[in-house]
């Protein structure tokens, strides 16, 4: 069996924070990181392979050359092997043209028997991607994973919802995106590292994957950018002091002369 | 539109490179490159003190936009119930209709549906795009793919509106791939731009850190999810009447490739944040699962819910339902009360726009207070109990 | 300077698993009930720390000193206690099969060490012979295949946990070290005990105790390495714990001067963080230099190591002033938190308690001065 894991390198939007003077983002120290959800997404693929070690798992990313990085850190995991999409013409894609080049990538990968990606990642949470490169590739897609079970030529798994679950019948090969509840992933471990340090990452670029390059980032991008602004602060609001019991009395009246209580 | 550095006035400050979100600018012999991680935000463009970053619009051949008119609200039902999102969908797409000029259409899939239909002409819908079948009862992306697709193709809407549920977030990115065109997630503002009438679309990102706004300029529909508990409910008017359009519905043999076995509910208490008035949110500062009790107590008293941080919840403490912020609910109540919650941008993003903001927390510079109306520096052990009897004077 | 994509990586790992996996609550009941949970030593040897530059054909990562230190760094900055798990079957228990056991003997005890199913304690020192090693009077008396062992062994880590223990005894009394072989003892056979548990000051949770050979009988198979060549085994075991202890030491220090600054930056008197004022921030200026010094020489000793260069002396070096400056660093550290730093709820407290066994145990700071000063000399 081959699965492919679409992945994304990410900055720890955890660690963002905002500068209270000049309101712009401080991006300083931020660490990239592979986006949380997809790990989730790989450690799914991983334990399939664990219960039946014919398995091949293949790491697929988009970005830029940095984002090797990254997909050492999923072979040291325990991916086999890693294909990075790397080209100047793919910037600026947006989900529509990102999952143009991920298919792309799938295919000249050789396709697979099933592919995950996560649910979405933390710098954009559009969760689009996964369902668009399956839309792409032709194959059934189930999103919010959060149980899978393997059968021969079909899945069934959990399908999250708001107020509890679906179980759902889909044929493989599909796309399957993954949710924090499906699994942790596992720890990279030592010798998983000397491994992937040993391994080539396959760079691909718009030519390696037959694309043109209008059908590729920016060009290939239905949305874009209008502009960019970073919420303006609420006010500050009024500190109450004295003791425990003068501060709620002060509150209780203050919610109670504006008629909230 | 891309993001141009002219070469001819970069100083090489490097300024550009420290405010890029993504990391996409690097200096090379003393001026700024542009990388493939650039999404053209446009946040450079302003930051450069020697405007020496142009953003560029691109040619582009247009079709003929003007074909497309009218905007659709996906009217999402479950076990034959409209979703709440859908009221509110139907009152930001009215008001969006009339900036434009057109009309207001709502579409609604399912098997023994119609009488639906009803509903949404009251909560403003002009009409009613109807498909019934058997296939349709349950949400299947294949299914509502094809059959929303298919309409938008027979009836070119010029604006589609989801809500962000689980099921508007999977029907979403597969229709625009098939439409062929772009979809902006999440959205927390729409607006039509009063000279060429397009949408702008305004949502958060970089985990509630970045606001950006977004456009479709080329292709049709211009399509968001819009997040439930964020746009204004849409009035009811019993009795009100529109025109229901049946779709034709025909599925060939391999065109639903899933199966819905079983659908379970959660058997706990249902949570339902966005329409809570009242609620009680705990976070770390809690220091144990038990915290959630004493929250109870409060919240039982003042007629409201509780509800959790991310962090809290990660910390296995509260269940997901009860997450509140960027990656869990949006909510808006009169008051919430946010107990042991530093204010995460994260956890921010998802309360700040409610009414009145009440923060207790031992760090007197924990950023919640940044965003609260009445701050309390105190353990929640002492003030909760002491806010519970002030109100039983 | 000293290290590659992989050595970051491994930093990352051992720091995410420090963070994620050794948390407040863990580390209190760790010191409460002095056991180390097993689960999270089962989850360490998942990740891989506990047989880093053991060849993967038994079973360890194939990693380099390098990657050790880091590791040990990473682990220690949060839990000294825990970096003592990791050091353990790297080197004290792992050292003496890489160094002289058969193949036979490497596959049935190195790889269930390394593989965290085993474990093993080094037994070396006694109550009259510390730094002294050739002073020991631990006995092994050749009968038939078979020795018999009669002796004390004092302070041995690990020891009430352990399923083996390499003795060091002498096999011919008349001839000082060259008298000195190792043995593999099962800790169950006949003759075999554990003294009381030592009521130690700092990194609590790992048993520490001595063991009593009252007619031990051991199968000369067990023998580890040449007879008369224990103590060359012993002394190249520990040159290696001299570095996980240079690494534990710079991770204890980066403990304490995080949580140092932190609390300079956070506790306000006389209406200022008390980081505004020199006093303060003077110390802090000089705990990160000293810890920078510091780590570059353990680095660089964990560099010429894997470069198969001469790294004794370096080693010695590294451990001599690491463990001196971490302990300088710890006290500077509950100096800053002022009162609260002598109380437990502050993690520093408990900082400056684990690192003062760090210039005693493994060759204390003066045998490290000898060995230098020996080389030195020498000509």
């Amino acid at each position: 069996m081959k699965i492919i894991v679409c992945v994304k390198q990410v900055p720890d939007t955890n660690e963002v924070r905002i500068d209270p003077v000049k309101g712009t983002l401080i991006r300083d120290g931020v660490p990239s990181i592979l986006n949380p959800d997809d790990g989730n997404a790989l450690e799914a693929a991983l334990q399939i392979k664990d219960a039946d070690p014919d398995t091949e798992v293949a790491v697929l990313t988009m970005g830029p050359p940095q984002a090797a990085h990254m997909l050492r850190e999923c072979l040291a995991m325990g991916a086999d092997t890693a294909y990075l999409l790397s080209d100047r013409v793919f910037g600026g894609a947006d989900t529509c043209a990102t999952s143009t080049t991920l298919a792309a990538g799938i295919r000249k990968a050789g396709g697979a028997d099933l592919i995950f990606a996560g649910r979405q990642a933390i710098d954009g949470d559009t969760a689009q991607v996964g369902p668009q490169v399956a839309q792409r590739l032709g194959i059934p897609v189930v999103t919010y994973v959060q149980k899978i079970h393997l059968e021969k030529g079909k899945a069934v798994v959990q399908r999250q919802l708001e107020d509890g679950y679906e179980v759902i019948e889909v044929e493989t090969p599909c796309l399957l995106t993954a949710v924090k509840e499906l699994n942790s992933p596992r720890y990279m471990s030592v010798g998983g590292i000397v491994d992937a340090c040993g391994k080539e990452i396959t760079v691909w670029d718009h030519n390696a994957v037959g694309l043109d390059p209008s059908d590729c980032g920016l060009n290939a991008s239905p949305t874009q950018v209008f502009r960019s602004f970073t919420p303006p602060p609420k006010g500050k609001g009024e500190m109450l002091g004295g003791n425990v019991q003068e501060m709620c009395s002060t509150l209780v009246s203050r919610l109670r002369e504006k008629h909230y209580i | 539109m891309a993001v141009n550095i002219v070469k001819e006035k970069c100083r090489g400050c490097s300024i550009c490179v420290k405010n890029c979100p993504f990391e996409a600018i690097t200096m090379e012999n003393k001026l700024a490159v542009i990388g493939s991680a650039c999404t053209g935000c446009g946040v450079c463009v302003d930051k450069c003190p020697f405007k020496a970053i142009e953003k560029t619009e691109q040619e582009k051949k247009t079709e003929d936009l003007s074909r497309y008119q009218g905007v659709w609200v996906f009217a999402e039902q479950r076990e034959g119930k409209i979703m709440p999102v859908v009221a509110e969908l139907l009152g930001e797409g009215r008001r969006l209709a009339n900036e434009v000029g057109c009309e207001l259409c709502a579409v609604l899939c399912g098997f023994g549906v119609e009488a639906l239909a009803e509903e949404l002409f009251a909560f403003g819908a002009d009409k009613v795009y109807l498909a019934e079948h058997r296939e349709l009862e349950n949400y299947r992306t294949d299914a509502y793919t094809k059959v929303i697709n298919d309409a938008i193709e027979a009836y070119r809407p010029e604006i589609v509106l989801l809500g962000a549920t689980h099921i508007g977030r999977d029907l979403g990115p597969c229709l625009a791939v098939k439409a062929g065109t772009g979809l902006t997630a999440d959205c927390t503002r729409l607006e039509i731009d009063p000279e060429d009438k397009k949408l702008r679309q305004t949502r958060p990102a970089f985990g509630g850190n970045l606001m950006a706004t977004i456009i479709c300029p080329n292709h049709r529909p211009q399509m968001s999810t819009v997040r439930p508990g964020v746009m204004k409910k849409a009035p009811y008017e019993k009795g009100r009447r529109g025109e229901v359009i049946r779709l034709e519905v025909n599925f060939r043999e391999g065109d639903i490739r899933t199966r819905v076995l079983e659908t379970v509910k959660n058997i706990k208490e249902r949570v339902s944040l966005t329409d809570a008035e009242i609620i009680v949110s705990g976070g770390m500062g809690l220091g144990k699962p038990e915290g959630f009790e004493l929250l109870k107590l409060l919240a039982d008293k003042l007629g409201g819910i509780i509800a959790a941080s991310r962090a809290a919840v990660d910390a296995g403490w509260i269940d997901h339902a009860y997450q509140v912020g960027q990656t869990g609910t949006t909510v808006k109540p009169k008051i919430y009360i946010a107990c042991g919650i530093s204010g995460a941008i994260q956890h921010v993003a998802g309360m700040q726009d409610s009414e009145r903001i009440i923060a207790i927390n031992t760090n007197e510079n924990a950023p919640i207070f940044e965003v609260a109306d009445y701050g309390i520096v105190g353990d929640l052990y002492q003030v909760i109990p002491a806010l519970i009897e002030e109100l039983d004077k | 300077m000293y290290f590659t994509e992989q050595h970051e990586l491994v930093r990352k790992l051992a720091g995410d698993f420090a963070e994620k996996e050794l948390t407040k609550e863990i580390l209190d009941q760790v010191e409460e009930t002095e056991t180390f949970p097993e689960e999270i030593l089962g989850k360490m040897a998942n990740a891989g720390f506990v047989g880093i530059k053991v060849p993967k054909e038994y079973g360890g990562q194939g990693a380099d000193a390098r990657s050790y230190v880091l590791v040990m760094e990473e682990i220690a900055r949060v839990s000294g206690v825990a970096s003592i798990y990791v050091s353990s079957p790297n080197s004290l228990s792992g050292g003496p099969f890489l160094l002289s056991g058969t193949e036979e003997q490497k596959k049935k005890y190195l790889t269930p060490v390394v593989r965290g199913e085993k474990k093993v304690c080094f037994a070396l020192t006694e109550p009259g012979a510390g730094s002294d090693a050739g002073g020991m009077t631990t006995a092994a008396e050749k009968d038939g295949d078979d020795y018999i062992l009669n002796g004390r062994k004092t302070f041995i880590t690990m020891a009430p946990l352990a399923d083996w223990a390499v003795v060091y005894a002498k096999t011919d009394r008349t001839k000082g070290t060259k008298g000195i072989s190792a043995f593999v003892v099962d800790m169950k056979l006949p003759g075999v005990s554990c003294g009381k548990p030592e009521n130690k000051m700092g990194v609590i949770g790992c048993a520490t105790s001595d063991i009593i050979l009252d007619n031990v009988r051991v199968s000369g198979e067990d023998m580890l390495g040449e007879e008369g060549k224990g103590f060359i085994n012993a002394m190249k075991t520990l040159d290696t714990g001299r570095l996980g202890v240079a690494a534990q030491s710079i991770g204890v220090a980066r403990g304490a001067l995080d949580e140092a600054i932190r609390y300079a930056k956070e506790r306000k008197q006389f209406g200022r963080r008390i980081a505004d004022f020199q006093a303060i921030s003077f110390m802090i200026a000089d705990m990160a230099t000293k810890l920078e010094a510091a780590k570059n020489m353990v680095y660089k000793a964990a560099y010429l190591m894997d470069t198969h260069q001469d790294a004794s002396m370096a080693a010695s070096m590294a451990k001599y002033y690491a463990s001196e400056v971490c302990n300088e660093i710890a006290a500077k550290a509950v100096q800053i938190h002022g009162g609260y730093g002598f109380i437990k709820d502050y993690k520093v407290e408990r900082m400056y308690r684990d690192c003062r066994v760090f210039t005693i145990y493994e060759g204390t700071s003066q045998v490290q001065q000898m060995v230098i000063a020996g080389k030195l000399l020498k000509k």
